[in-house]
């Protein structure tokens, strides 16, 4: 390709995005910059375009304007390198597969046309499952798996695709705690082999705990960058509007006695 | 019977019926699993226009342009149900259903003006409704034949596309799969499918052999391929069984006949299955549901037990039953079967009392303890 790199410094750089579902739009004009190796939150209110704002830089939804570029690239370009992991609820549980295929369907892409999954795969399957401590449900229906097996089973297909940049859309939705806890060290182990994290997260409680960059979403982008500057009442207020009070009560009262932090 | 299979006729009408079995339970599968069974019934209803204008075109009782015909209209049914999708706001069970009777209606109108049209050749042209498998010839089965080993060739070079585009067509974007394409063939192939089934079982029934040996298939399996291998065999027991049926009772017509017997392989499938089949499901509530009232009245036993400071203290029937809001006498049944309860008496009373056994006693402490666990 002899197209010239465009912002080759960022992991993900989108500038102008607009998204528009039947002429209401969605996503606004969107410039949003993350650097390489960190662990990016996107957060804000529901109906914000959190969801929308990853398809669309996967390609899974047709933005109505602007561009998206990985490691400077288009996204078609650089796939090989891009990790995703989709809303567990948009796919039917009762499909007949277990856990070790659904991982190694990350490998479909590499794999190419006509051939089929042998051995190699099988086994890059197994460890990723057993990366996020699945692998004794290899070989189970997965839809009898609990919904917190079922997100790390996602999670274990996407570590199957060995991503520079990973995708995920609320990993941690509708996990119980001992699972979230699981992901965030996964996700925390992949940020030190110095990956790139991009994180649809629900919970404002946790941003700080967990992630090191974040996005504030609503429909435009209120603010972004190290959680530490762009973790502020100011901001979370522009996004939420009143919503925020209850948050800000628990969440910022912790700066005052940070020693406490743990019994919230 | 093996006279029967003997005869030229019931050979050609079963081996057409196993041909319908193996291509329409395989490509039924994909359509399944894709949650789009309706768009089979949308996709046999419009093949009826295409027929009467492959017989215009040909001027004949034609069967390979009458097929072509079926399976372009077909596929002109889908692109506009894929188009009313898009490009307007009517969700994807209105266009089906918009789709289906426009273009069944324009069938009708253009049987009808062919019948009175007075071309002697158009007899059984309406035979395409409900199918009339007697009028299947070996050239046929030809044609038949070659459009489902098309229709296997394409599913087992593509099956891991067409695995993954079923299950998560987001995840197949993101990797860089075509995913309209690879959607647009299954479509195709449910045409296919379609065009095979047209002669056996019509227009109007065709969507049963699309969508019933698919769903009793999933019954019993636990993975796609297991899944697509069954529900072609499913479909070839109901093609050849509705067509000796029929061939033993005369005038018995051979395409509801193998609607009706894949439909006793789904009710059966549907109740018996292992796991997943009704009746599986109640007897696994019911023994779940007595394994809990024993566990239940064994720790009000043991509790009413240590409360009284008496491993052996009697309970009555009577405190039970209120205690449970239920009548436990079942449950005491069982749990003396098994060992765990004896009955006893407690003078002066004459009414029925229980006590726990030693072994009683451990399950319960057993029960106690897992139950503290968990909490």
């Amino acid at each position: 390709m002899t197209e010239p790199l465009h912002e080759p410094q960022l992991a993900l750089h989108v500038e102008d995005l607009t998204v528009s579902y039947e002429s209401k739009p969605v996503l606004w004009d969107i410039d949003i910059d993350i650097p390489p190796g960190v662990m990016a939150a996107i957060v804000g209110p529901n109906g914000a375009g959190k969801s929308t704002f990853i398809k669309s830089v996967m390609g899974l939804v047709k933005p109505t304007a602007g561009h998206v570029r990985i490691f400077g690239r288009p996204y078609a370009a650089e796939r090989l390198r891009v990790g995703y992991v989709p809303q567990r609820s948009s796919v039917d549980w009762d499909f007949p597969t277990t856990a070790l295929d659904v991982v190694g369907m990350g490998l479909y892409g590499r794999l190419g046309w006509l051939r089929r999954p042998g051995k190699r795969e099988r086994d890059a399957a197994f460890q990723a499952l057993e990366q996020v401590g699945m692998q004794d449900f290899a070989e189970r229906q997965i839809s009898q798996l609990s919904g917190g097996q079922q997100q790390r089973v996602f999670l274990a297909r996407a570590l199957v695709q060995q991503a520079d940049i990973y995708f995920l859309d609320e990993p941690m939705a509708g996990v119980d705690a001992t699972t979230e806890r699981a992901i965030v060290d996964i996700l925390h182990r992949l940020r030190s082999q110095g990956k790139t994290l991009i994180v649809v997260h629900h919970d404002l409680q946790t941003v700080r705990s967990y992630f090191d960059w974040m996005v504030i979403l609503n429909v435009r982008a209120v603010a972004q960058g190290p959680v530490s500057q762009v973790y502020t009442p100011e901001n979370l207020r522009k996004a939420y509007g009143g919503q925020i009070a209850l948050i800000e009560r628990n969440t910022f009262a912790d700066d005052a006695a940070p020693a406490s932090g743990d019994a919230v | 019977m093996l006279a029967l299979l003997g005869d030229y006729t019931i050979q050609t009408v079963a081996m057409g019926a196993a041909l319908l079995g193996i291509s329409s339970g395989v490509l039924g599968c994909f359509a399944v699993l894709r949650k789009q069974s309706l768009l089979g019934d949308t996709l046999s209803h419009a093949a009826l226009p295409g027929i009467c204008i492959g017989f215009l075109v040909a001027g004949s009782r034609d069967i390979g342009t009458i097929l072509a015909g079926a399976l372009v209209s077909g596929a002109v049914a889908a692109l506009v149900v894929l188009v009313l999708t898009r490009m307007s706001r009517l969700k994807t069970d209105a266009a089906l259903g918009i789709a289906l009777s426009v273009s069944f209606a324009v069938g009708v109108v253009l049987l009808t003006y062919i019948q009175g049209g007075g071309n002697a050749s158009q007899g059984g042209l309406d035979s395409f409704l409900f199918g009339q498998a007697a009028a299947i010839l070996r050239s046929d089965l030809w044609i038949m034949g070659a459009v489902t080993a098309a229709a296997l060739a394409l599913v087992t070079l593509l099956w891991k596309e067409f695995k993954l585009v079923s299950f998560d067509p987001g995840f197949a974007t993101s990797l860089g799969l075509p995913v309209v394409a690879l959607e647009v063939t299954m479509t195709i192939m449910v045409a296919l499918a379609v065009v095979v089934g047209l002669q056996m079982v019509g227009v109007v029934l065709m969507t049963a052999m699309i969508v019933a040996p698919a769903v009793a298939a999933r019954q019993w399996t636990r993975s796609l391929g297991a899944m697509v291998v069954l529900a072609a065999l499913f479909g070839i027991v109901a093609g050849v069984s509705g067509a000796v049926i029929s061939a033993t009772a005369r005038g018995l017509s051979t395409g509801p006949l193998i609607v009706l017997a894949i439909s006793v392989i789904v009710l059966v499938s549907l109740l018996l299955a292992p796991g997943r089949g009704l009746v599986w499901a109640s007897l696994r509530r019911r023994r779940d549901r007595r394994s809990l009232a024993g566990r239940q009245v064994l720790s009000t036993l043991y509790g009413l037990a240590a409360e009284h400071g008496n491993q052996g203290y009697p309970t009555e029937l009577g405190a039970l039953d209120a205690f449970h809001g239920t009548p436990t006498r079942g449950t005491m049944q069982r749990l003396e079967r098994r060992g765990l309860v004896a009955p006893v008496t407690h003078e002066p009373e004459t009414t029925p009392h229980w006590e726990l056994t030693p072994a009683g006693l451990s399950e319960a402490r057993r029960i106690d303890d897992a139950s503290r666990e968990n909490s």
